[in-house]
């Protein structure tokens, strides 16, 4: 397990999305008003591209024609088969058990720790003063 | 070879002979009116009586008709298979009519009609209840007349009625179904307020026949996606000579693209997989998949609950008294023949009325 820089905090905006390459995997890191969330982009059903999918809310319902709507922004569709993921746990709604996406470790470092190591696939300049998102994968 | 199952038969018809047989369970006004109307039949086009599946041959009288007796189903079918409890569904046109005052007025009737020259004569039959689908109230009304007779088991609708069953118009038939604790029973038929089928209308009897398959395909899918199951998860459902082999296929297919698009029907909250073998039972008469076939659909299926002995008379699927298809195992015959119908049907174990 090696920790990776995926880029400044500044570049991922809350509700934005951004996919690092770790050797052969994608990796894809969610803000989540100001938390972070990495998950494999890679979708364990057909091999979807997770970061391309649409950003929602999870819906569920008390009795047929009542909608209850919330976490918006937290549940991501695979763009192929629409099949949604929860981001904060990678897990599916329809079999959480059975069908989910590999989570990864995500902090929030300053660029003072960065440069004292050991890290692994800065392909951007790290600034002391900054504080950047970081992988464990 | 079948009696020592003391077998249920879930799906026997009786044929209406016609109007005049309505008499005396019509009040006068409508006694009067098929008469002066010359209004002389209900059958409908969804079994025309001289078609060959509608009345096995040697089931015929000289005219062409039969099964119109309880005689004729105990010498037909009863003794001759050892039935221990069949259960009536008469598919007399009711449902088709497009004035409701007469649909209510023709269910009260033919429900009364079977119940004092059927039920009355032979402590085997129960019978279903024939909903006037055309008024909701007065279906449910109709339902509240008979359910203190335990010898009504079930209501009957036609797969093909005014709307898509599962729509929430009908839900108070469910809730009385629910309360009363008599399965939906739904049977291949038109009312004919649309085409048979989903590209248009039939040319040929044959089309139609095979187009029934289709009309349960989309009734299920509207029950699920309505959630009527959901709301009412102690409604059974059965579906009469709809055929079974299409059920895997279709429920793939329809729980497959559920995991991507349930947002749209949230209170389907479990696969239509897991709602389907709680909440659906079939009737194995037509059976449509052949013998060497059997193993593998019903491991497809996983339901051994689900399945439900019927022979399907006076209709021609079997020749002889071969009423059971063939290739079901061994094992689960006790199952198909019986206690499956004991389980769907709570009102059969409470016995015949005193």
């Amino acid at each position: 397990m090696a920790r990776h820089v995926v880029a400044p905090v500044a570049d991922i905006a809350p509700g934005g999305r951004h996919v690092i390459t770790v050797g052969e995997r994608r990796i894809v890191v969610f803000n989540l008003g100001g938390e972070f969330f990495a998950l494999s982009d890679r979708c364990p059903h057909q091999g979807g591209s997770l970061c391309q999918g649409l950003l929602s809310g999870h819906v569920e319902s008390p009795a047929p024609g009542e909608y209850v709507y919330a976490r918006r922004g937290e549940m991501i569709r695979c763009p192929w088969h629409y099949w949604e993921f929860d981001i904060r746990t990678g897990k599916s709604w329809f079999d959480p058990k059975r069908v989910q996406l590999r989570q990864f470790q995500t902090h929030v470092e300053t660029g003072a720790a960065l440069q004292e190591g050991p890290y692994q696939a800065e392909t951007f300049p790290v600034r002391v003063e900054d504080h950047y998102v970081v992988v464990e994968a | 070879m079948l009696a020592a199952a003391r077998p249920i038969d879930c799906d026997v018809h009786p044929w209406l002979p016609g109007t005049a047989a309505l008499h005396p369970y019509l009040d006068p006004f409508w006694r009067d009116q098929v008469v002066e109307r010359g209004i002389g039949s209900l059958d409908t086009q969804s079994w025309p009586v001289l078609s060959p599946k509608s009345i096995r041959a040697d089931w015929r009288d000289a005219k062409g008709r039969g099964a119109d007796r309880v005689e004729l189903l105990r010498a037909q079918s009863l003794d001759r298979l050892g039935t221990d409890t069949a259960i009536l569904n008469c598919l007399a046109g009711v449902q088709i009519q497009l004035n409701q005052d007469m649909a209510v007025a023709f269910a009260r009737a033919v429900n009364d009609w079977i119940r004092a020259e059927w039920l009355d004569r032979d402590p085997r039959l129960r019978a279903s209840i024939i909903l006037p689908t055309q008024n909701i109230e007065a279906a449910v009304a109709e339902i509240e007349r008979l359910a203190p007779d335990p010898r009504f088991v079930q209501v009957l609708v036609l797969v093909m009625g005014e709307n898509p069953l599962g729509k929430r118009t009908h839900w108070p038939i469910f809730e009385a179904c629910v309360r009363h604790r008599l399965p939906l029973g739904v049977h291949a038929g038109s009312a004919y307020r649309h085409p048979q089928t989903s590209v248009g209308w039939t040319s040929w009897y044959l089309e139609e026949y095979a187009a029934n398959q289709q009309a349960f395909q989309s009734t299920l899918a509207s029950l699920i996606t309505e959630g009527a199951f959901t709301k009412f998860p102690e409604l059974r459902v059965v579906f009469l000579e709809s055929g079974v082999s299409w059920l895997p296929s279709f429920l793939w297919r329809l729980s497959k693209t559920w995991k991507g698009v349930r947002f749209e029907v949230p209170w389907v909250d479990r696969s239509p997989f897991e709602i389907v073998r709680d909440q659906l039972r079939l009737t194995v008469q037509p059976f449509d998949v052949p013998t060497e076939m059997v193993p593998r659909l019903l491991d497809q299926l996983r339901g051994e609950r689900m399945l439900l002995w019927a022979s399907d008379w006076p209709h021609w699927q079997y020749e002889g008294d071969a009423a059971l298809p063939p290739g079901l195992p061994e094992a689960l015959l006790p199952r198909i023949l019986r206690e499956n119908a004991l389980e769907t049907y709570p009102r059969l174990l409470q016995g015949a009325m005193a």
